[in-house]
């Protein structure tokens, strides 16, 4: 976990037919080097040997429910944006043993998960996920409710961020002031630079460790064009972006609208599948789940994702709370967008646009809140 | 299944007792149970398999501690038979699509029965049958409920070790979407556009079809508060037509209450 954020970071270019030894120089270094690569029709993050296995001239399009894999016109080894995985999959695993107890005799033996946390490498982090592993830490790394799991595998990750050149179709980082540049927290952050005759790397440096894995990468000084052509490309990023979202008095907009007649109608098209947060890079709720065997010799506790759609989620004694999709949905978009602010200092959406993407249905984050603004102003006070 | 065990801690205890009943069904849910190899020993350790007809002839009498029903009711003698069931058993837990929501069976409950008869038997005046097929629990009272075209074998024992220790099963109701997520399988849905029943269907088949690159078809039934009709306006959007729409809510689940609805309005739209 990368600690140093100096405001005149070093930067260096990186030619793509090194891209190769950098995997090398991260496996020689211990790390499983975790990247995106193909999985049936989208990009996911997962462990990649080679540089062959990520999605080279691949990119996606992304619309509200819906995604495509298509073909680029050149080689960019990172051209495209995020896709259904996020690395909380890695962070905050899915599923997980927390312990397990055996009867002994007379007593119980408890035995608790300890790992040896896994040293990854994430390869190809974009800016906006960068900001939801901080906005994690906030809830994870410290305080009452640390989690050693967390903690002890972001600990351990080595940090290769990558700059946009392109934003998708839900993408709105730039309205969530978390992209399409990486400003800290990472190792070593990447633009690539796709041209007809070159195709290169500039790397900005922003730890000792990135410092010191580069030793082993074949690398050259930045000239000023280098540096040019890489701002260029964040640029474009920026201008492209698919959404906005007017964040401006969010938190007391969505205070004051709690009662709104229009999350009746978001309940219309709402599945309640929780797609939403199990792709959400910030989500990160979790149930726990007893489990025993036949002879009740042994029991194991795991823990695993969850999602405030589900009515287990606000079960209490007698029954669930939020029975509606209308409360289910106002929550969520409440807890990102308000209730996160006062409850961790921050808001809970980095813009990445992956719950607008994976609703079946397409319902947009973006578009609801508006819908709300507007009726603010359209209904007479 | 929120019952206490009767058993009390003081040991040696008296062997739960199991018993497996057949009605309207093709036999694969119960044979999940023989399918469990490796468990099934651990659970004949654990319970006395008192009537099992598919795994032994050896039948005892009741009552029984628990008792795994398959199958819907079809015909006026099951329906009665089932009271006599419910009567002998501490616990009733119904297995599969058939037993929880009507079978294919159920196709009936849409049409007249008596013209399948026709069509189907070459005797027919020899057949004696209820117009409709009915899941379990619209004649006795369930303790709970174990879906899917067949059960899924991991769910069968985590249901039978948390009747033998008193405690809440762990078998989610909410969608399959969740399960889907939690494997990081790419959603069909979005990714390729082949019409989903996940959003609507209920988790636990360890996410069969959307593995395998295809739609879910819901033969683990409707989760809980499914939005079937908007999960249906999204099918239609990806060129499913309503005929296909009406023939996706009335498969192995035809009797299941929020699938039957939706399936007549699409009908009703087809005509
Ligand atoms: S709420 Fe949506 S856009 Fe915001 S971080 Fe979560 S998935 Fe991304
Ligand atoms: S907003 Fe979309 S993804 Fe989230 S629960 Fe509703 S339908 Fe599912
Ligand atoms: S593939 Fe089907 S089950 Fe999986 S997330 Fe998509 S809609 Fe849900
Ligand atoms: S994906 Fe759907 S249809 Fe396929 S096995 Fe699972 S519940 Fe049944």
């Amino acid at each position: 976990m990368p600690k140093n954020a100096s405001n005149d970071r070093k930067l260096v270019v990186l030619e793509a037919a090194q891209f190769q030894a950098l995997l090398r120089a991260l496996q020689d270094g211990g790390y499983s080097t975790v990247a995106p690569t193909l999985k049936e029709g989208a990009i996911v993050y997962d462990e990649v040997a080679t540089v062959d296995e990520l999605p080279v001239g691949k990119t996606d399009e992304h619309a509200g429910g819906s995604y495509r894999l298509k073909t680029r016109k050149d080689k960019a080894v990172f051209g495209y944006v995020v896709g259904p995985h996020s690395w909380k999959k890695f962070l905050h695993p899915p599923t997980l043993r927390l312990w397990q107890v055996r009867r002994n005799g007379n007593g119980l033996e408890f035995v608790h998960t300890q790992e040896q946390p896994p040293k990854y490498a994430f390869i190809g982090v974009r800016p906006c996920e960068l900001s939801a592993m901080q906005i994690q830490d906030k809830v994870f790394m410290a305080g009452e409710f640390a989690d050693p799991i967390y903690q002890g595998r972001r600990e351990n990750a080595f940090i290769v961020a990558v700059n946009c050149s392109q934003a998708g179709g839900t993408c709105f980082c730039v309205s969530m002031k978390t992209g399409p540049k990486a400003q800290s927290g990472f190792d070593l952050c990447l633009t690539e630079v796709v041209e007809k005759k070159s195709h290169f790397f500039v790397v900005e440096i922003g730890s000792d460790r990135g410092a010191a894995l580069l030793q082993d990468v074949p690398h050259s000084e930045a000239t000023p064009e280098h540096l040019q052509k890489a701002s260029a490309a964040v640029e474009q990023a920026a201008s492209q972006m698919g959404k906005t979202l007017d964040v401006s008095d969010v938190k007391d907009l969505l205070y004051r609208n709690a009662e709104s007649p229009h999350w009746e109608d978001v309940a219309r098209r709402c599945l309640g599948c929780a797609n939403c947060t199990m792709v959400c890079p910030t989500c990160f709720c979790t149930t726990v789940e007893e489990v025993t065997d036949l002879t009740g010799g042994n029991a194991e506790r795991w823990r695993k994702w969850d999602s405030c759609f589900t009515s287990d989620f606000s079960y209490v004694h007698g029954g669930s709370i939020r029975t509606s999709s209308s409360a289910r949905y106002r929550h969520w978009l409440t807890h990102k967008l308000a209730a996160w602010d006062d409850q961790f200092g921050s808001s809970g959406c980095v813009g990445c646009g992956r719950c607008i993407t994976w609703c079946p249905v397409g319902i947009d984050i973006t578009a609801e809140v508006q819908t709300i603004r507007s009726s603010e102003t359209s209904k007479p006070k | 299944m929120e019952k206490k065990s009767t058993e009390t801690q003081s040991k040696p205890k008296r062997k739960p007792k199991l018993a497996v009943w057949k009605f309207a069904s093709c036999d694969g849910c119960q044979l999940s149970l023989l399918d469990c190899e490796d468990k099934l020993l651990a659970v004949a350790g654990e319970l006395e398999i008192a009537n099992f007809p598919e795994a032994s002839r050896l039948v005892q009498k009741g009552p029984y501690d628990v008792s795994l029903v398959e199958g819907s009711i079809t015909t006026a003698h099951d329906a009665e038979r089932i009271h006599q069931i419910r009567k002998m058993s501490k616990v009733l837990i119904t297995i599969g699509a058939c037993a929880t929501g009507g079978g294919v069976q159920a196709l009936r409950n849409f049409q007249d029965v008596n013209e399948f008869v026709r069509i189907v038997y070459a005797s027919p005046q020899y057949i004696s049958t209820l117009k409709t097929s009915t899941p379990i629990d619209e004649h006795v009272f369930v303790d709970f409920e174990l879906r899917g075209c067949p059960i899924s074998k991991s769910q069968l024992v985590e249901v039978i070790c948390a009747f033998l220790n008193g405690r809440k099963p762990n078998i989610p109701a909410y969608s399959l979407c969740v399960e889907c997520k939690r494997q990081g399988v790419p959603c069909v849905m979005v990714s390729q556009g082949i019409p989903c029943l996940g959003p609507v269907t209920q988790a636990g088949c360890g996410v069969l079809c959307p593995s395998y690159n295809r739609g879910c078809y819901g033969c683990f039934g409707p989760m809980e508060r499914p939005n079937v009709a908007a999960c249906c306006e999204q099918w239609s959007k990806l060129g499913a037509d309503n005929g296909e729409i009406m023939r996706v809510m009335r498969t192995f689940n035809a009797h299941a209450d929020e699938f039957r609805k939706e399936s007549m309005r699409y009908e009703n739209a087809s005509n």
